[in-house]
């Protein structure tokens, strides 16, 4: 049994590239939909909260409270695409398309698809991450070197919730059973992380929970990193960040192996 | 290159209380054409599954190309080419880009995949097709791309899962045709399938399945030498009881499949004489073919 996982795990260190370049070049095709797609919901959030909002709560920490929300919303961006490419698009590749039954008769390996396509949303969240801090940075709501600074951060947030992203794909027998996954872990978390307000605002109890959650550690490395200010225990948030990414990345193997090679 | 290309040894596999396949062994040799017939659920997909290492099996010893499945399938997939029973080409790209995307599986550079390209169109009939959107082509120019996208790695071995179920019979013998063109390069090939014809029109030995058990193995002719080795009568119309009554004394033996009455007879003359001025009957003499053998074997037709 555990020869027949040894199997299905990535077989070298480059294998999922071919996977990632399918990815690429599907997306080249419809490239300029997706990025407007993927920018307008952050845009108008950080927008519309941050003007709006704006005025009413002054300043948060020293900064403007858009420029507070800049940060939070790059590391929003990263999860939300990295999420929504895995369960919408890699499921679709996984069972309408039969992409992965294709690649499967290849010498490629469950796991290098899996890593490929982790890849490929951490991808996505690096160009929608990035994006929005550019445009903060045009407006002046952060310091330009920062989004040098910040990219490997989105990239590693896209990891962690492509990631985890993969396990609920790995289980759910349809496309209807995300919406749980969506409204009851993703949205939840970018009020409980501080991603639109201080995490000071809640009940200790809620901020021991945020401590936990992955977009917390996410929102903590990228924004001091926009606003160019010292970032504390950045070893504990980067750790927090590679555990959330690795773990679900081997489980949602062994989840796949279970479903589709049986 | 060690000359068996798949063998498999006392294979089992169950599904809860379902057994797909039931102590299966068989040895495919390099450079034959290996046919794996036997009617929908028989566990013909899940043997070309297991081959490639997609399902484990849950007893028994397999080897395939010289490596053990499926613990190192990925090096044995690596010198295997697979047409899957469904199609699975990537519809939103060109022809020429579905052959480089695949190429790129098995880590072939773009340079090495337009080295090959060209010799694949030419051999798939797709040549001025090369830059159309996979979802512009007929049926039969998808499966030809599908046969041509195995042929990439230039593989020893072709699995291949039903490879012409749904296309009309124009595309299909272009199809037989062209794997004829692959075993005489050498190529070695297992086939499943459940239409008689291909069998027997492509297949150096084949095995008859049923259940997930080998219910007879051979090469076609012989099987049929072996298990008919005379003229088939079908008789359509009339009551088959007593048809069946009336023209046994000339018959090696009778089958009655649904409407049908086969009858299998040494001197099929005599069984016509019986039957002549019978109102309503049609009569049809042919040849015996395997699709007889799987109901001598069975007593079901395959079609069901």
């Amino acid at each position: 049994m555990r020869e027949g996982y040894a199997a299905v795990m990535p077989a070298n260190a480059y294998n999922w590239v071919a996977v990632w370049r399918r990815n690429f070049l599907a997306w080249r095709k419809v490239a300029l939909a997706s990025v407007l797609g993927n920018l307008a919901d952050p845009m108008t959030n950080l927008f519309g909260l941050g003007f709006g909002l704006g005025v009413i709560v002054g300043l948060i920490d020293g900064t403007s409270y858009i420029a507070f929300l800049a940060g939070g919303m790059v590391a929003t961006s990263a999860m939300t695409a990295a999420t929504f490419e895995t369960m919408y698009a890699a499921f679709a590749r996984m069972r309408a398309q039969r992409t992965w039954e294709a690649i499967l008769c290849t010498q490629l390996t469950l796991g290098d698809i899996v890593l490929g396509e982790l890849a490929w949303a951490a991808t996505k969240s690096v160009l929608a991450g990035t994006a929005i801090a550019l445009v903060a940075a045009t407006m002046g709501y952060a310091a330009w070197a920062s989004i040098l600074y910040s990219i490997p951060a989105i990239a590693i947030t896209g990891f962690v919730f492509a990631s985890l992203a993969m396990i609920v794909v790995s289980l759910a027998p349809s496309y209807d059973y995300f919406v749980f996954y969506q409204t009851l872990v993703v949205t939840p978390m970018v009020f409980l992380c501080g991603a639109v307000f201080p995490v000071s605002q809640m009940p200790s109890a809620f901020q021991r929970v945020a401590g936990l959650l992955p977009l917390s550690h996410s929102v903590d490395l990228i924004r001091p990193l926009m606003l160019g200010l010292p970032a504390g225990g950045i070893g504990l948030h980067i750790g927090a960040l590679c555990i959330y990414a690795v773990l679900p990345f081997f489980l949602s193997i062994a989840l796949f192996r279970r479903r589709l090679m049986r | 290159m060690s000359t068996v290309a798949i063998d498999l040894s006392c294979v089992r596999k169950s599904y809860g209380d379902k057994i797909v396949v039931d102590g299966l062994s068989l040895a495919v040799a390099s450079g034959e054409c290996f046919g794996l017939l036997g009617p929908n659920g028989a566990g013909k997909s899940t043997i070309a599954r297991m081959v490639l290492g997609m399902v484990a099996p849950d007893a028994g010893k397999m080897t395939v190309l010289g490596e053990p499945v499926p613990a190192r399938a990925r090096l044995a997939r690596a010198r295997i080419g697979v047409v899957p029973q469904f199609d699975n080409l990537e519809l939103e790209f060109t022809v020429r880009e579905n052959l480089l995307v695949f190429g790129r599986y098995f880590n072939m550079s773009a340079r090495e995949v337009e080295a090959v390209v060209p010799a694949l169109l030419e051999f798939a009939r797709l040549e001025s097709k090369a830059d159309a959107r996979v979802a512009e082509l007929s049926g039969g120019m998808k499966r030809r791309l599908t046969l041509a996208r195995a042929l990439i790695n230039d593989p020893h071995l072709l699995v291949m899962d039903e490879p012409t179920t749904g296309l009309d019979p124009h595309a299909r013998h272009l199809i037989w045709e062209r794997l004829r063109l692959l075993l005489a390069r050498g190529k070695t090939i297992l086939l499943t399938t459940h239409f008689m014809e291909e069998a027997e029109r492509l297949c150096d030995r084949l095995c008859v399945l049923e259940a997930g058990r080998k219910i007879a193995e051979g090469e076609p002719r012989a099987l049929i030498d072996e298990q008919i080795g005379c003229q088939v009568i079908e008789i359509y119309g009339g009551d088959p009881h007593e048809l069946s009554s009336l023209i046994r004394p000339n018959a090696r033996h009778i089958e009655v499949s649904g409407e049908t009455l086969f009858c299998y007879a040494p001197d099929p003359e005599e069984v016509l004489v019986q039957l002549r001025g019978r109102a309503g009957l049609r009569l049809l003499q042919r040849p015996a073919n395997l699709e007889d053998v799987f109901l001598r074997l069975t007593g079901r037709e395959m079609e069901s």
